[in-house]
C-alpha cells in the first residue's frame, strides 16, 4: 500500500503536476509518525503510510499559499470531511490541492498499547482483528479494538467524501453508535457530570495541542490570543478558564466539528475532549435533524440556518 | 481615556421619588473617567440640555452618560443636544433609572443602588464608544398601502394628492373594504355608499395610484426608503384589460348557489362575480373552488357570453416586484366568529344576525332591498332585540378584553332607524355600559332614547333560544329593575366584537412590525408616534392599529399619509451608523456572516494580504455594506474570529457593561 | 451599601422587544427584583454566549436572555439563529454539570410588560433557591 502511494506520488511531483506533498514521515521511535511535507521525489523516500499515521493532514492545506502551485494530500476517509468542510469555508482553495485518498481500517494507538505494558515497540502488523508487534522485549499478539485509536473505535465512515484519486477502494459509512460515551454522560445527574468534567478539565495544562490540531480551528487569529477578544489568555488561571477555554473551544468548532477526533488523540493529558464535541453533534442531531459536517461542500452548518418550529431550551434535559 | 460627564436627571419626583439623586450623582461623580457629574430637575428640558451642552464645553467632555428616562423615550433628545454643543451623538449612553429603576423599585436605598449600578455600566460603556457617522441612503418615491378599505383609499389619495405614486394592495376582488356594506353613518346618517363611492372612483382614476386588487403581499425585503415588495395578484380567470364590466356573465352562470359575501351571505352570488355594482375595478372575478369549467372542464357558458372575449381559464396567479420607500399597513378589521357563542343562538337561528348583517338588510342595494325582513321567513319583525358588548369586553376564551368602540354608537343608530321606519316595532337594547365619547354621539344616543322611544336595558342577555314558533326567547336581566327579564322576539341583533383580518399577522411578521396580544399593530409610541410602526417606514392607518369608527379612521389615514409624504419627499435617509463592521485582518472568509444577514448586506472580496515571511496571500474577507446593514448582530456572534462586531454595540461594550454590572 | 449579597442576575434584552416590555412593565409600575440588571442588545441574537460566560466569570448567578417571539423579530430571523445557539449553549452548560436553571431565555414582547415582571420576578427566585453560583465562578472576580 505505502509503495503505491509513493510511486503516485513521485509520478505527480516528477510531472510537476504537484509541488509539494503533504504526508506522514517516522519520527525517532518506530510508532511515532508525524505528518510532513515533501517537495522532491527523491525526499519521498522518508514517505510512510502505515497503522500509525492518524493525524489529519487537512488543516495543513490553509497555509498553502498555492495560487499557480499545486499541492498534493494523502487522505484518509475521515479527513475527506475535514477537507470538504475547509473547501465549504473558503479556507482551501479547491482548485489548488490534489486529493489522494487512501482507505483506513482504523489506526492503532501507541499510547494504549503503553497502558498495556508494551513499550519499546520496533513492528507492527495488523491481521483480521489482531494486532502482532515486535518489541525489543519480544513478539505480542492483540486485540485490535483494544489498541486503536479512540477516534478509530468509533469511526463514523469510512467512505472518502472528497478525492481526485484513490488507492485502493472507499469504504462505507460505518453503523457504529458513537454516541454511547455522550449519552452515558447525560445519563448521570448533573452533579456527577460536574464532577466527572472537574475531574477531566482540571488536567488540562492549557498546551493549546486540540486547538492546534483541530481542522476547524483555523482562525486567522484565534480568539484565545486575541488581546481585544475578552477571552485572550494564554494559561487557565483557575477552573473557570478551564472550562471556558473548552466550552468556547467545543461551541466554535460546533456544527462544524466533523468528529475526526483529533483532539483527544493528540491531548497530552488524556481528555476525552472528543465527548464535547460530539454532545453538540448529538444535539443537533435530535433538536435540528442528523448533520454530518463535511460530508458535502454546500449544505448549510446548523448554526447558520434555522427552521421556525425549532424547539425552545427547555428541550434541554437535566438528566437521572 | 475619555473625559466623561454624568447627568442625573430627577424627572419630577419620576425619578427622584425612589432614586436619590445626588447620591447618584456624588457616587458616578467618583468613577473613573468621570470629570464632572451633576443632576438636574430635567434634563430633557431646554435648561437641561444647555446645562449638558455648557458642561461638555467647559470640560472639555469626549463622553457623556444620561442617567435619566429609557433610551427608547430621550436618546435622540440627548444625542442631537450633544451634537449641537460638537460632541459626536455617538458618545452619548442613556442609563435608564426610571422605567427600569425608580418606576419598579419602592424602596430608596434599593433604588439608589441600583441607579448607580445602572450608571457604571452606561460609564464602562461610553468609555469604549466612538464617534460614528451616519451614512445616508436613497428613498425609492412611491409607497404601498396594504388593504384598500377606506383607511387605505383615504391614505393612498392623500399621497398621491402629495405627487407620489402609490400602491394599493387589496385581497378582495374589489377596494370599498367594511364601509361600502354600511348602510348609514352615525351620527349624522349620510348615506355610506355616497361619500365612499366617489373615493372608490377617484384612487380608480387618480395617476398616481395603481389598484392591485385580488392580490396580497408575498414577501417584504429591505428597509425603510427601500422595500422590495412581492405582490401575488391572484388569477381572476377574467383579462383585466378587456373585461367591461358589464356583467353579463354574472347573469348567466349556472353555478347560482354561492352565498354572497358582500351580502353576508343572505343571498346568492353566481360563480363568477363582480362584488356590487360600484365595484373598484369593475371586473368580473370567477371562484375556482366553485367554477365548474375550473373544477371539470365542463361549461364555458361566461366564455361564450363574454362580448369582450375577456375569460381565460387558463390564467395563473402572477408574482410582480416592486420597490417602496414606505408601506402603510390598512388591513382592517371583521366580526369575530358569533358562532362560538352558544347563548346567543347565532348558529341556531337565522333570526338572530350580526350587526354588519343587519346593515345589509337595510340597505337599499341589500338581499331585501332595503325593506327590513326577517331572513328565516321573510316577515316584518316587530320585536328586535339588540345585544350589545358580544364578545367585546370579555375575559372569555372566545371573547376579546378589548371595547370594540364602534357598536354602541351603530346599535342606537339601528335602533333609531329602525324605530323611524318601522314606528310599530319594539326595539330593546341590552347594553353594559353605553359609551358615547365622540362630537355629537351622546346627544344622538339620547335621542334614541328620548325621541324614538328605544328601550334600553342595563343588563346582558343570557340566553336567546329559538322556539317552535318562530319567535326567540330572550331571557335578561335588568340589572337597574333588579328583575330577569323574558321577551319573544321577532330578530336579535348581535354588536359582535370586532377583531383584525386574519391576514394580518402573517403581514406583521412579514413586515417585521409588532403587534399586541390582540394582534393590533403597536404603535412606536402609543401618544407621541400613533401612526408609526416601531419598524421604520411601516405605517398604520385605521382599525389594524385598534379599533376606531369612520372619522378617526379618516383621520388616522391622513396622519399616516402626511408620515408617508414626510419620508418620500427626502432624497436621502440618514442611515443608523450602528452597523456591522468587518476586521479584515481577523476575517477568515468562512461565510458565515453572510449566511446569517437578513438584509445580504454583507458581501466577499479577495485581497492580499502579507504573510510572516513577507510573502503576498489572498485572502476572502468580508465586508459589509453600511446603507443595508440594520444593525442586528446576528454576524457578530457566528463569526468565529470575532472579526465581525457591532458598532455602538461592540464585543468590548457589552463586556465592560457585564463587568460593570456584576463589579 | 449592602451586606448581605443577593444574587445577581442579568438580563440580556433585544431593544424592539423585551427592552421595551421592560420599559411598558416600568410605566405600569409592575415591580420585579433590583438585583436584575438590565443590558440593551439591538437583537437576542446580539448575544454572544461569550457574554454569558463573562456574567458568570464576573459573579452573576443567573443570566436570562430575552427577545422578540419567534416570528416577530424586528430583524426578522434574529431571534431563530439566537434560539439555536442558546439551546446547544444551554445543553453544553447542563452537560458539564453546570445548572441548567441558571440560564433561561424568554420571548416577551413589547406590549408584555407584566410577563416581564411576572418573568423576572419568576427567575429572581428560582436563582435565589440556587444560591450563589459555585461552578462557574472565577474568585479572582468575587470580592
Amino acid at each position: 500500500m505505502q509503495e503505491m502511494i509513493k510511486s503516485k506520488l513521485a509520478e505527480l511531483l516528477s510531472t510537476g503536476a504537484v509541488t509539494k506533498v503533504i504526508g506522514w514521515k517516522r519520527g525517532e521511535n518506530f510508532y511515532d509518525v508525524s505528518p510532513a511535507a515533501f517537495e522532491s521525489v527523491e525526499s519521498l523516500a522518508d514517505f510512510v503510510y502505515d497503522d500509525f499515521c492518524g493525524a489529519n493532514l487537512s488543516k495543513f492545506l490553509v497555509k498553502e499559499p498555492g495560487k499557480e502551485s499545486k499541492v498534493a494530500v494523502v487522505l484518509k476517509p475521515c479527513d475527506t470531511f475535514s477537507l470538504n468542510q475547509l473547501i465549504k469555508e473558503n479556507r482551501v482553495n479547491r482548485e489548488n490541492i490534489f486529493v489522494l485518498g487512501v482507505p483506513c481500517e482504523g489506526k492503532l494507538s501507541e499510547e494504549k498499547m503503553r497502558v498495556m505494558g508494551i513499550v519499546g515497540l520496533t513492528g507492527c502488523k495488523v491481521e483480521g482483528d489482531k494486532v502482532t508487534v515486535e518489541t525489543l522485549y519480544g513478539t505480542e499478539t492483540l486485540d485490535k479494538n483494544d489498541v486503536l485509536l479512540t477516534k478509530c473505535a468509533t469511526c463514523h465512515s469510512k467512505k472518502h467524501v472528497i478525492f481526485d484519486e484513490l488507492i485502493g477502494e472507499t469504504g462505507e459509512d460505518s453503523d457504529v453508535d458513537r454516541f454511547v460515551g455522550v449519552a452515558e454522560l447525560e445519563a448521570m445527574s448533573e452533579d456527577e457530570r460536574y464532577e466527572f468534567w472537574r475531574n477531566e478539565l482540571s488536567r488540562c495544562i492549557r498546551c493549546n495541542a486540540c486547538r492546534n490540531a483541530c481542522p476547524a480551528c483555523t482562525c486567522e487569529k484565534c480568539v484565545f490570543d486575541n488581546d481585544a477578544s475578552g477571552v485572550a489568555a494564554k494559561s487557565n488561571a483557575n477552573s473557570f478558564e478551564e472550562n471556558m477555554f473548552h466550552i468556547i473551544r467545543a461551541y466554535h468548532v460546533a456544527g462544524r466539528c466533523t468528529d475526526c477526533g483529533e483532539c483527544s488523540r493528540v491531548c497530552p493529558q488524556h481528555i476525552p475532549l472528543h465527548l464535547l464535541n460530539r454532545k453538540f453533534i448529538k444535539d443537533i442531531n435530535t433538536f435540528y435533524g442528523d448533520f454530518q459536517a463535511g460530508a458535502d461542500a454546500e449544505s448549510e452548518h446548523p448554526l447558520v440556518h434555522f427552521t421556525e418550529n425549532d424547539p425552545e431550551p427547555s428541550i434541554v434535559k437535566e438528566g437521572k | 481615556m475619555q473625559r466623561i460627564g454624568v447627568f442625573v436627571c430627577h424627572c419630577g419626583t419620576n425619578i427622584a421619588g425612589t432614586v436619590d439623586v445626588k447620591t447618584v450623582a456624588e457616587m458616578l461623580g467618583k468613577e473613573p473617567g468621570v470629570v464632572f457629574s451633576t443632576d438636574y430637575q430635567y434634563m430633557c428640558s431646554e435648561a437641561g440640555q444647555t446645562l449638558i451642552q455648557d458642561a461638555i464645553k467647559e470640560h472639555n467632555l469626549g463622553g457623556v452618560v444620561i442617567c435619566s428616562c429609557s433610551p427608547r423615550m430621550h436618546e435622540q433628545t440627548f444625542r442631537k443636544a450633544c451634537a449641537k454643543a460638537g460632541l459626536n451623538p455617538y458618545m452619548v449612553e442613556v442609563a435608564n433609572i426610571r422605567e427600569q429603576c425608580s418606576w419598579i423599585h419602592k424602596d430608596v436605598a434599593e433604588g439608589t443602588e441600583k441607579a448607580v449600578i445602572l450608571g457604571r455600566a452606561a460609564i464602562a460603556k461610553v468609555h469604549l464608544n466612538a464617534p460614528l457617522t451616519a451614512g445616508e441612503s436613497p428613498v425609492v418615491k412611491r409607497a404601498l398601502v396594504i388593504g384598500g378599505g377606506i383607511a387605505g383609499m383615504q391614505t393612498a389619495l392623500d399621497i398621491a394628492d402629495a405627487g407620489f405614486e402609490v400602491d394599493i394592495v387589496e385581497k378582495n376582488a374589489t377596494i370599498g373594504g367594511k364601509m361600502a356594506q354600511i348602510d348609514k353613518t352615525f351620527p349624522t346618517l349620510d348615506c355610506s355608499a355616497c361619500i365612499l363611492t366617489p373615493k372608490m372612483v377617484d384612487c380608480a382614476q387618480h395617476e398616481k395610484i395603481n389598484i392591485y386588487a385580488y392580490s396580497e403581499v408575498e414577501d417584504v425585503k429591505g428597509f425603510v426608503g427601500n422595500f422590495s415588495v412581492a405582490i401575488r395578484k391572484k388569477a381572476r380567470y377574467v383579462d383585466e384589460t378587456k373585461c367591461t364590466g358589464c356583467g353579463i356573465c354574472t347573469e348567466k352562470c349556472p353555478v347560482k348557489n354561492i352565498p354572497n359575501e358582500f351580502n353576508m351571505g343572505m343571498d346568492n352570488r353566481r360563480s363568477i362575480y363582480i362584488p356590487f355594482a360600484q365595484a373598484v375595478p369593475k371586473i368580473a372575478t370567477i371562484d375556482p373552488n366553485t367554477c365548474n369549467k375550473l373544477k371539470t372542464g365542463k361549461c364555458g357558458v361566461c366564455s361564450k357570453v363574454c362580448g369582450a372575449g375577456a375569460i381565460d381559464y387558463t390564467q395563473k396567479d402572477e408574482i410582480i416586484r416592486r420597490e417602496y420607500g414606505a408601506i402603510v399597513v390598512a388591513t382592517g378589521f371583521n366580526m369575530i366568529d358569533m358562532t362560538k357563542f352558544d347563548e346567543f343562538g347565532y348558529a341556531q337561528s337565522k333570526d338572530v344576525i350580526t350587526s354588519l348583517e343587519f346593515e345589509r338588510l337595510t340597505n337599499a342595494a341589500g338581499p331585501t332591498g332595503g325593506t327590513l325582513l326577517r331572513p328565516s321567513d321573510g316577515k316584518h319583525p316587530h320585536t328586535i332585540v339588540f345585544v350589545q358588548c358580544c364578545g367585546s369586553r370579555s375575559t372569555t376564551e372566545n371573547g376579546k378584553p378589548y371595547c370594540s368602540k364602534i357598536c354602541c354608537m351603530y346599535t342606537a343608530k339601528h335602533a333609531m332607524l329602525t324605530r323611524e321606519k318601522y314606528p310599530d316595532t319594539d326595539v330593546y337594547v341590552f347594553y353594559i355600559d353605553v359609551r358615547t365619547p365622540g362630537k355629537n354621539f351622546d346627544e344622538f344616543y339620547r335621542r334614541a332614547v328620548e325621541q324614538y322611544g328605544v328601550h334600553y336595558v342595563k343588563g346582558m342577555v343570557g340566553k336567546v333560544a329559538p322556539r317552535a314558533d318562530g319567535t326567540l326567547h330572550v331571557q335578561a336581566s335588568d340589572l337597574l329593575a333588579g328583575e330577569q327579564l323574558h321577551i319573544d322576539a321577532d330578530l336579535v341583533v348581535l354588536a359582535g366584537a370586532i377583531e383584525p383580518d386574519k391576514s394580518a399577522r402573517g403581514l406583521a411578521t412579514k413586515l417585521t412590525a409588532s403587534m399586541d396580544t390582540n394582534d393590533f399593530f403597536t404603535e412606536a409610541h402609543p401618544k407621541l408616534r400613533p401612526v408609526e410602526s416601531p419598524t421604520a417606514g411601516v405605517f398604520l392607518s385605521g382599525v389594524c392599529q385598534g379599533p376606531k369608527d369612520i372619522p378617526e379612521t379618516v383621520a388616522q389615514a391622513g396622519a399616516a399619509a402626511s408620515k408617508v409624504i414626510g419620508l418620500l419627499v427626502k432624497d436621502k435617509l440618514t442611515c443608523n451608523p450602528c452597523v456591522a463592521q468587518s476586521d479584515e485582518l481577523l476575517c477568515n472568509g468562512c461565510s458565515g456572516c453572510e449566511h446569517v444577514c437578513p438584509y445580504g448586506a454583507i458581501t466577499y472580496e479577495t485581497k492580499e494580504f502579507m504573510q510572516f515571511d513577507r510573502s503576498m496571500k489572498p485572502r476572502r474577507v468580508a465586508s459589509v455594506n453600511p446603507a443595508v446593514c440594520q444593525g442586528c448582530g446576528a454576524c457578530t456572534v457566528t463569526c468565529p474570529s470575532g472579526a465581525m462586531d457591532l458598532k455602538g454595540f461592540s464585543n468590548r461594550q457589552i463586556m465592560a457593561e457585564v463587568d460593570a454590572i456584576c463589579k | 451599601m449592602q451586606i448581605e449579597k443577593k444574587p445577581l442576575i442579568v438580563a440580556f434584552c433585544c431593544n424592539w422587544c423585551s427592552y421595551a416590555g421592560a420599559d411598558l412593565a416600568g410605566t405600569n409600575r409592575l415591580n420585579y427584583p433590583a438585583n436584575v440588571k438590565i443590558i440593551r442588545v439591538p437583537c437576542s441574537c446580539r448575544v454572544n454566549p461569550l457574554f454569558i460566560l463573562k456574567a458568570f466569570q464576573r459573579g452573576a448567578d443567573g443570566v436570562i436572555i430575552c427577545g422578540c417571539h419567534p416570528g416577530d423579530c424586528h430583524y426578522t430571523t434574529g431571534n431563530y439563529y439566537a434560539r439555536r445557539r442558546i439551546t446547544l449553549l444551554f445543553s453544553m452548560l447542563s452537560y458539564l454539570g453546570i445548572e441548567k436553571n441558571r440560564v433561561r431565555l424568554e420571548w416577551v414582547s413589547a406590549a408584555e410588560g407584566a410577563k416581564f415582571a411576572a418573568t423576572m420576578q419568576s427567575f429572581a427566585e428560582e436563582i435565589a433557591e440556587l444560591g450563589e453560583c459555585k461552578r462557574l465562578e472565577d474568585l479572582r472576580c468575587k470580592k
